[in-house]
């Protein structure tokens, strides 16, 4: 394991300004098993979507040496003919398709144009066989379970004579028996001389099966750990993940007065029907009148199902448990009860399912609770405007008239577009759901400033983040989420950057 | 800003919503050129107006009906049905003409409704289930025409509806003295509601046009409302027909623009997964939107058969093309959630201008399709390339 299969030198990468790689190097040897770490955001899905030439070639910044060669992929088949080969989180299977069409997808067995499919069924036992799956070639993928479909991404993979095969998170959605089975098979294709990339945010899985590990922070390389130098430990990941100056934007609360609690879940779970799988699993965790909660977790931990899941339910999962709203037991059929009952959430993707982006900022403010102004179902179109204007005026929304479309503002006041929306609503509880991503850092401390007048008011926040310093610098109290569980629970004095990275990646 | 820059930005900016004003006016200037005038002449816009209506309410409700995403293809044999069934009651079951038409009407109702439940309950795509419908309803229609063919219809009340109009109640140099009546309110409320509606603007400083733009928009819709009803007024007056359409038009414009309703309807349509995050009761807007699609195509059944007199059993037949084709060329957009009631009527209008003025050329029908379709096309991409330019 001396010569390098790949390295990836001075990686730059930005979108629209933004930095996501900064002069990444990254070196890869011949059959080992190099697991890439780091926080969302970190840059590790940017950096393998370089490799494997979904940003072509000249939309980056650096050089790629793959084989001893300098590597220009303009396009995925590129890097596909090479023997680099990625695997998706989410994985790019068929469901209704057979696993002998699935594994041969793109790359079909065919004698003058015709597809041979006696030849590809052959074909597919052997790479079913390679990855130890037991299962009739003819079964639609749709009947496996994530594990075994896993494995037949695998498989797919190694039917393109794979050199380079590039894991992200492969088991994130997998139980301990079927991650196990999977760490195995990456072993054995090691012996086979298969290098292999590996992202992931376990970091016992990291601990057992790493070579090395290369830890990425703010687009930039931070260390590689040698593991046969017994450098790769939970100590010194989480240290190199983390060690971030953490900037005091944070606005002060003076006088902290927590009430009864106005949300309580015991025992709470949601199962999701789609996935098949539990996505919350037995959540106890409840909030105080006054109190700003953090929820901590890395990307895929059931923070943002555990918000839908109280917020009545929107996506139809499987609940259990108990669900208390000031003390009383509830049970929501559809968002407009919680939000009767005093419960609004401003959603992680605010262009995706939080704003009516065609529309202008008056009907996006009063959409929630339109009755209130609607005497007689007809909207009275000048309260309208002067609610809309209020809400303009008090959260600073940077826009020519509240008859402005929303599409057309910045995140930043997009997002107070959100956040008045919901106030006007009058909620006692308000979930937020990464309410600071993607914007900048001025809109970022007025809607600290937001939060802390709404707290001092007397509403209780509930606030998801996969920003360790403002989970840190606003919160009162912090749960911790991974695999869909509570990891943990601490208090703001006794939290800090590295015990939450322990909780978050176990 | 001097007035013609100001014109100029003011129609580059709006080109959506004027384009098809633009439209109108110039097929039917062209018609009226090419025929001499006669296109524009009392008798034929009056016809024009009339042969539109039963067209005009289903374009209304497949406004609202795309505007949510979905698309209702059983429309046309709907309402040729519950045509045959309203003669039927009137002719063969001797039911009173003032109990059939809420009847004809509830029935429209819940089979729309049926057809939202199969949408938002079930999950069948609309085409889908909306295909099914049209199969179902053409076979109806057959059914109960089956035996005795065409139904005459003998209600004099009931056919007045298609074929009467509004009395005159004196002529007045041979116009007909009603008419000029409602078209003067009707200026009058016009120009009232635009200055009340700039007078609140300006109280909230938010941006109006000036002074000279408003003064001449103004001038300009007077003169068309004061056109048409000089045209109407030389003829019968206002038609039933007209009048009827007219009030379904006036409630949906204020059903969707001014009530909670009609704000639901334009969330769910413009991003579904936030209105059911704000509240919004999905299920229930499709149900409802179905529900009221159900009630104009019977109301358009209604219209038809009174238009003819009788029921027949080819009535329906492709209705619900012309009423898509009407609310697409009006503005509406396959993307959900933009598009007025306004603006599919004067869609619906383009449509039957072009049909009437065709005829008066005497075009023959294997044209006139072909350059319908050709129209359709143009105003579905005028569409995309100025939401393009938008983007």
């Amino acid at each position: 394991m001396s010569e390098n299969i790949l390295e990836m030198r001075n990686i730059s990468k930005s979108f629209t300004g933004v930095k996501a790689l900064s002069d990444v190097n990254f070196q890869v040897a011949k059959g080992e098993i190099h697991c890439l770490i780091g926080e969302n955001g970190a840059g590790k899905s940017t950096l393998m979507k370089v490799l494997s030439g979904v940003y072509p070639y000249g939309t980056y910044e650096g050089d790629i040496i793959y084989e001893g060669n300098v590597m220009n992929f303009s396009r995925i088949s590129d890097s596909v003919k090479t023997g680099i080969v990625i695997i998706y989180q989410e994985l790019a299977l068929f469901p209704d398709l057979s696993v002998y069409e699935n594994i041969f997808a793109g790359n079909e067995v065919k004698r003058g144009g015709i597809i041979d499919w006696n030849e590809t069924i052959i074909k597919s036992r052997e790479m079913l066989q390679k990855v130890k799956l037991n299962v009739n070639p003819e079964t639609p993928i749709r009947e496996l379970g994530v594990g075994k479909q896993q494995l037949v991404e695998i498989a797919k993979a190694l039917s393109k004579d794979v050199k380079l095969l590039i894991l992200d998170e492969p088991t994130a959605a997998l139980n301990e028996n079927d991650s196990e089975n999977l760490l195995e098979l990456l072993r054995d294709l090691r012996d086979q001389g298969i290098t292999c990339i590996m992202i992931s945010h376990k970091l016992k899985e990291v601990i057992s099966i790493a070579d090395k590990a290369t830890v990425l922070r703010d687009g930039k390389t931070i260390c590689t750990l040698d593991g046969a130098k017994g450098e790769i430990t939970e100590s010194s990941i989480i240290k190199n993940m983390v060690g971030r100056d953490i900037e005091d934007i944070y606005p002060k609360r003076p006088d902290k007065k927590f009430g009864s609690p106005i949300l309580e879940v015991k025992n709470w779970s949601a199962y999701d029907q789609e996935l098949g799988r539990h996505v919350v699993k037995n959540v106890d965790m409840h909030v105080n009148k006054g109190e700003i909660i953090g929820i901590a977790g890395l990307m895929g931990s059931g923070r943002t199902e555990f918000a839908l899941s109280v917020f009545g339910n929107p996506k139809n999962y499987k609940l259990e448990g108990e669900l208390l709203v000031d003390g009383k037991t509830r049970s929501f059929k559809h968002t407009s009860d919680a939000i009767h009952a005093g419960i609004a959430y401003v959603t992680e993707d605010r262009k995706g399912d939080g704003l009516f982006l065609i529309q202008d900022i008056k009907s996006n403010v009063t959409v929630a609770n339109l009755k209130q102004i609607s005497p007689g179902g007809v909207v009275n179109e000048n309260e309208e405007v002067q609610v809309a204007s209020g809400y303009k005026n008090s959260m600073y929304i940077k826009a020519s008239s509240i008859e402005q479309t929303v599409g057309n503002l910045s995140g930043g006041n997009q997002q107070k577009v959100s956040l008045g929306k919901w106030l006007f609503v009058g909620p006692k509880l308000l979930i937020l759901d990464e309410p600071t991503r993607g914007i900048d850092v001025g809109a970022k401390f007025e809607i600290y400033t937001i939060m802390n007048k709404l707290i001092s008011e007397g509403m209780s926040i509930i606030m998801i983040s996969s920003e360790l310093g403002e989970v840190l610098g606003m919160s009162d109290r912090i749960y911790i989420m991974a695999e869909g569980k509570i990891k943990g629970e601490l208090t703001a004095e006794e939290a800090d950057q590295e015990k939450i990275m322990h909780f978050a990646t176990q | 800003m001097n007035f013609f820059t100001e014109a100029r930005s003011l129609l580059k900016v709006n080109i959506r919503d004027y384009g098809m004003y633009i439209a109108l006016f110039v097929i039917m200037l062209t018609f009226s050129i090419m025929t001499d005038g006669l296109f524009m002449s009392s008798r034929n816009i009056s016809n024009l107006l009339d042969a539109t209506g039963y067209i005009a309410v289903l374009a209304v409700g497949m406004t609202l009906v795309i505007v949510i995403r979905h698309i209702d293809l059983s429309v046309g044999f709907a309402a040729g049905f519950m045509g045959a069934i309203a003669a039927i009651l009137l002719s063969q079951m001797g039911v009173p003409f003032y109990l059939t038409i809420p009847i004809i009407l509830v029935l429209g109702i819940v089979i729309g409704m049926f057809n939202g439940v199969l949408v938002a309950s079930i999950g069948i795509p609309s085409f889908v289930s909306s295909l099914a419908g049209m199969l179902i309803f053409r076979g109806a229609l057959l059914q109960v025409t089956e035996k005795t063919g065409t139904i005459i219809v003998k209600d004099d009340n009931f056919n007045a509806i298609g074929n009467g109009y509004l009395p005159a109640i004196a002529q007045i140099g041979g116009l007909n003295l009603l008419a000029l009546i409602i078209g003067a309110i009707t200026i009058l409320f016009f120009i009232y509601s635009e200055a009340s509606k700039r007078r609140q603007k300006i109280k909230y400083k938010f941006e109006v046009v000036s002074n000279q733009i408003f003064v001449v928009k103004m001038l300009f819709v007077s003169a068309i409302i004061a056109y048409v009803t000089w045209i109407l007024a030389g003829y019968n007056g206002f038609s039933w027909t007209v009048v009827i359409t007219l009030a379904v038009v006036i409630i949906y414009h204020f059903l969707t623009t001014r009530t909670v309703l009609g704000r639901h309807i334009y969330a769910v349509g413009s991003n579904p997964e936030a209105a059911h995050l704000s509240g919004i009761n999905v299920k229930k807007i499709t149900y409802i939107v179905f529900g009221s699609m159900g009630m104009l195509s019977a109301l358009s059944g209604i219209l038809y058969t009174s238009r003819l007199q009788s029921a027949t059993t080819t009535a329906g037949t492709l209705f619900e093309l012309d009423a898509i084709a009407a609310a697409y060329v009006g503005g509406v957009s396959a993307a959900g959630g933009v598009g007025k009631v306004t603006g599919s009527i004067i869609g619906a209008l383009v449509m039957a201008s072009l049909s009437s003025g065709m005829n008066l050329l005497g075009v023959g029908i294997s044209y006139q399709y072909m350059i319908r379709g050709a129209v359709l096309a143009l105003a579905v991409i005028f569409d995309v390339m100025t939401r393009k330019k938008r983007g």
